[in-house]
């Protein structure tokens, strides 16, 4: 079975953001894989090391640096990448048909994806991409089994959390909670150097969002800082809770 | 045109908080907001949805709605918006909303703003506020579509009475049970007396600091006293001292409450991302330097396990 994993170069999320020219600027950003993505490339691994996936491809749409992320997923152990030369700018839906014609291409049993993005965080490629191709797509998983041309998964739910069987082909977007991923090692490094990474051009298709205004939130002040006996802290606390909060408290 | 949809989320008849803010909001812009709500035995929500300014309220009845499923809800939901064509069409930022939001808007080929945390809809567009990157900064985003269509995070909008006519429209259901695809084996509700995480008033989160158990359960004492749900950092989640469903922050869930108490956390880059839109914040760190200082209202420079008792006898007074 062929695995196909989505991923995304993102800031690291230590990055201080700033604007220049009223867009965020990436000057002095370093740039790593998607912490999501990264826990679904290591699962792409483990089912190769499981013996139940025969090859693991690694695709990315984005800037051509984005090559380095994939270059990484490579060293974890992926056998080879396809990276989709695209505007970063391209809106959820251009991305998910760019990314959606690859898969098809590509014709994997199962694609991995983050649940969400750490820069723009919109939680929408996956889910797209499923929609496109046809498939089931099980959200937020914390546990994968695939088994009898099935995939099972627990995953996160309002109120609770829940157990989903579906058919495969389909989308499975993880939640960090299901692996630790692995550093890369130096063989692994070596490796990735030599495991071929094809180059295609995204299909043109428009975006159907603008971002017309981006913004830096207003730094919050911070306020008072209180020092002394645990009882004084205390008082100044609940006085804060009671008077300006106004939380009502339930004796 | 059948003005702007609400739909609404809920669970064995309980509507979630965040479907009334979203009906307060669009209050707003002028045009007839309506609910849409599916489910079974669901048509008695209407006059709870009536009372938060629903015109009208679109019930879809059938045991194939009794439990969110996506192939079913996405099939109805095409098939009601191509009959009554609303202007808009706004979901909640939860994992049920935004799985329909995004595949119903890709199978109409629609932009869609997702965890949105302003908005503002008027002539066929609608100009919603995202926060990106984490909290660290913010994306106006400009969705023209019909509809538009966007995902709202819980806890931003204000909830305001406003009656509405809430006349119910039973509307013809469009999906089968061959249209469920996901084999729900179980359901685990997460069973507790507290409120929602991302819908509470107050929340109490403990991290590395509490140092076990017995920190994390003053947090909880605090957090009832105020009848508050209680989070954590990620160091107290992977410690194990609460579940996975817990942990604030980036990874985690982004709260937004009236008060948010950081005992015993440092305030790392990635637990702000998911506190620091709070109204007031309060935190207890022995560290005078801790970054939770930075964004805290009130910052005891203190340690949690002597503060939170003589706090939780304060509070008592
Ligand atoms: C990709 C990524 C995603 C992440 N996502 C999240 C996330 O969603 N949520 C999250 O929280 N973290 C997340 N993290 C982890 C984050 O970087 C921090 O490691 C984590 O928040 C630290 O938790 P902490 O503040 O409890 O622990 P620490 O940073 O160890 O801080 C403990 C604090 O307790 C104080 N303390 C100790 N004893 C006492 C006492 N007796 N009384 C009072 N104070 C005391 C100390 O002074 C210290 O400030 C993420 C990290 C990465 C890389
Ligand atoms: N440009 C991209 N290239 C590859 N994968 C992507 C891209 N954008 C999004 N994804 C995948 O979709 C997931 C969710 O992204 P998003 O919908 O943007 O929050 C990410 O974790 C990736 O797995």
């Amino acid at each position: 079975m062929k695995v196909l994993v989505l991923v995304k170069q993102t800031f690291d999320t230590e990055a201080k953001i700033e604007l220049k020219d009223g867009k965020i600027s990436d000057a002095g950003i370093n740039m790593i894989i998607n912490p999501y993505d990264e826990v679904a490339v290591e699962e792409g691994i483990r089912l190769k090391e499981k013996g139940i996936a025969t090859e693991v491809v690694v695709v990315s749409a984005g800037a051509d640096k984005a090559i380095e992320a994939i270059r990484t997923a490579l060293a974890m152990g992926a056998d080879r990448g396809v990276l989709v030369q695209q505007d970063v700018a391209a809106d959820e839906f251009a991305r998910a048909k760019a990314l959606a014609k690859v898969i098809s291409e590509q014709a994997p049993s199962l694609v991995l994806a983050g649940h969400v993005a750490a820069d723009d965080g919109s939680s929408q490629v996956p889910t797209r991409i499923a929609e496109i191709l046809g498939w089931p797509h099980i959200n937020v998983a914390t546990t994968l089994e695939i088994a009898d041309g099935k995939a099972t998964c627990n995953c996160e739910a309002d109120g609770g959390s829940q157990v989903i069987e579906v058919a495969l082909p389909a989308v499975i977007s993880t939640q960090v909670s299901l692996n630790e991923p692995r550093y890369p090692s130096m063989k692994g490094i070596m490796q990735a150097k030599k495991k071929p990474v094809d180059t295609v051009a995204a299909e043109a298709v428009e975006s159907k969002t603008k971002i017309v205004e981006f913004s830096l939130p207003a730094a919050k002040a911070a306020g008072k800082k209180v020092t002394g006996e645990p009882a004084d802290l205390a008082k100044e606390i609940a006085n804060f809770i009671k008077n300006e909060a106004k939380i009502e408290i339930k004796k | 045109m059948a003005g702007t949809w609400i739909f609404v989320e809920q669970r064995n008849g309980n509507i979630r908080k965040v479907t009334f803010e979203m009906l307060s909001e669009a209050q707003k812009w002028g045009d007839e907001v309506s609910a849409v709500v599916f489910g079974k035995g669901v048509a008695g929500l209407a006059p709870e949805l009536a009372k938060y300014g629903a015109a009208k309220v679109y019930v879809a009845d059938a045991d194939v709605f009794a439990q969110y499923n996506t192939g079913a809800f996405v099939a109805q939901l095409a098939a009601m918006i191509a009959e009554y064509k609303p202007n808009a069409v706004l979901f909640a930022h939860t994992f049920n909303g935004r799985d329909l939001a995004a595949r119903i808007s890709q199978k109409l080929e629609l932009g869609l703003a997702t965890d949105c945390i302003a908005a503002e809809i008027s002539a066929g567009k609608g100009v919603f506020t995202r926060s990106i990157y984490a909290g660290k900064a913010l994306a106006k985003v400009e969705v023209a579509g019909d509809p538009v269509m966007a995902t709202i995070r819980a806890g931003v909008f204000e909830v305001v009475e406003k009656a509405g006519a809430g006349e119910v429209v039973n509307v013809a259901v469009a999906a089968t049970a061959a249209d469920v695809y996901q084999n729900v084996k179980e359901f685990i509700p997460t069973v507790s007396a507290r409120p929602e995480l991302t819908e509470a008033d107050v929340v109490c989160s403990g991290g590395r600091g509490c140092k076990g158990p017995e920190g994390i359960a003053l947090v909880e004492q605090l957090a009832d006293l105020m009848g508050g749900a209680v989070g954590g950092s990620r160091a107290a989640i992977d410690s194990g001292w609460l579940g996975h469903e817990y942990q604030v922050g980036q990874t985690g869930k982004v709260v937004n409450p009236t008060l948010y108490v950081a005992a015993g956390i440092s305030g790392a880059i990635q637990h702000l991302a998911g506190m620091s839109s709070s109204k007031y914040i309060v935190a207890i760190n022995t560290d005078e330097e801790a970054p939770i200082f930075g964004v805290s209202d009130v910052g005891a420079v203190g340690d949690l396990f002597k503060v939170i008792p003589a706090l939780i006898d304060e509070l008592k007074k």
